[in-house]
């Protein structure tokens, strides 16, 4: 944040739009740039998340899958809390297709 | 009998230091003919043989912004299909010597032109001038397809809107895959009080964003427009208006020489400057 934007934020201005071209611009690159749409990376995020649930389990709530760019390079972002490791993880070798999220 | 002579395997013998640069952006409208104008000139002024070459076969307008336009007798396509020499074809800058221009052809030449076409006459131009700036049409169909097929280099230019910036990145990454390198950024329409003002993404935003080197800077300047009426680039009577002075700094910088950047936000010294950096300044 910068001294005008907390300036701004004080008198409840509208924030200066750099900084939401900046952010938005970012956010709309990341996806050009990897092809994913919004549906694509939705149903990503959901099959992650339902695999690392089988051995973990994490914090739906504030579980979090993004693409961030940087450099033009593109990274998939996943952060996830785990909340404690289940009791019985799949055994090495099971068809994961079997596991019970 | 006598021997057969090639040239080497054939290809097209380029001038030693020929440089073929597409001068791209993706968006229409950000300033690609006005730099490819101003740019040819300042390198044809500094001494280098330049040929400026419009490849935007739709809306040709080159020509115009150069003042050349009443004394176009051949065009490219009539190079193309052998019915006169490159040189008929050519029309030099009668000011300038040094700079020449290759009119585009008839609109009607996008249905038929190839990647190779585009290649032929880039070829041709290589072996006569030490610089080939192509004009590049905007989007990325076809027309830009046919100018980046014959260039190695490129500059991209763009304003600091985010609508520009994504066309940018999305032709950048285009010129990547075709490894034409190196791809370097000319930010225009720079307006120094509403990026003081954080109204409008700062260099370093753009620089940032597009991962390039940047090139040149150019302030939101009415001389161009005042310039393109006249049909006198502003490089060629050295005008020191900053958008002048800003592409005559475009052309040194591709010529080697070091010209430092300034940050347009933080030219002033006086205490709207101050102000404003102040303003600027992150503080958590
Ligand atoms: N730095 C500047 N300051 C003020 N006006 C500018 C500047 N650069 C370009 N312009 C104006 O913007 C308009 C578009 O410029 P230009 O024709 O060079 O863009 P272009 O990218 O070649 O467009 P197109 O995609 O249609 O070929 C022109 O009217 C030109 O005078
Ligand atoms: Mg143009």
């Amino acid at each position: 944040m910068t001294l005008r934007d907390f300036i701004d934020k004080l008198l409840g201005r509208q924030p200066a739009s750099a900084g939401m071209a900046r952010e938005r611009l970012q956010l709309v690159l990341a996806h050009d740039r990897s092809d994913l749409n919004p549906e694509l990376l939705e149903q990503m995020r959901r099959e992650i998340l339902e695999v690392v649930s089988r051995y973990v389990e994490i914090d739906l709530e504030e579980g979090d899958v993004s693409l961030e760019t940087e450099d033009r390079v593109t990274a998939l972002v996943a952060n996830l809390p785990i909340k404690r490791a289940r009791p019985n993880p799949p055994p090495p070798g099971a068809d994961p297709t079997m596991a019970t999220v | 009998m006598g021997a057969i002579i090639w040239g080497t395997s054939g290809k097209h013998v380029t001038s030693a230091q020929n440089r073929t640069i597409l001068i791209c952006s993706g968006k229409g409208g950000v300033g690609k003919t006005t730099l490819t104008a101003n740019l040819g000139i300042a390198l044809a002024k500094q001494g280098a043989r330049t040929a400026v070459l419009d490849a935007d076969f739709g809306l040709r307008n080159l020509d115009l912004l150069l003042g050349l336009e009443n004394r176009i007798v051949y065009t490219a396509q009539e190079v193309l299909s052998g019915s006169c020499r490159l040189e008929q074809a050519l029309v030099k800058h009668k000011q300038e010597p040094n700079l020449s221009l290759l009119p585009a052809g008839n609109p009607r030449m996008l249905e038929w032109l190839t990647p190779d076409d585009m290649k032929k006459i880039a070829g041709l131009l290589a072996e006569q001038f030490d610089y080939v700036l192509i004009d590049c049409p905007a989007g990325i169909e076809d027309g830009f397809k046919n100018a980046a097929a014959a260039c190695r280099e490129a500059i991209v230019v763009t304003t600091p809107e985010v609508s520009a910036v994504r066309d940018a990145d999305r032709v950048i990454g285009l010129l990547q895959t075709r490894e034409i390198e190196p791809i370097q950024l000319v930010l225009n329409r720079v307006r120094p009080r509403m990026m003081a003002n954080q109204e409008m993404l700062s260099v370093s935003d753009v620089t940032d964003i597009l991962a390039l080197p940047l090139l040149g800077l150019v302030l939101e300047d009415d001389q161009v427009i005042i310039s393109t009426n006249r049909g006198e680039p502003l490089t060629l009577n050295g005008s020191r208006s900053p958008a002048g002075q800003a592409y005559t700094n475009v052309a040194r910088r591709l010529r080697g020489e070091e010209v430092p950047l300034a940050d347009p936000t933080k030219e002033g010294r006086g205490l709207r400057a101050k102000l404003g950096r102040l303003m600027h300044t992150k503080i958590f």
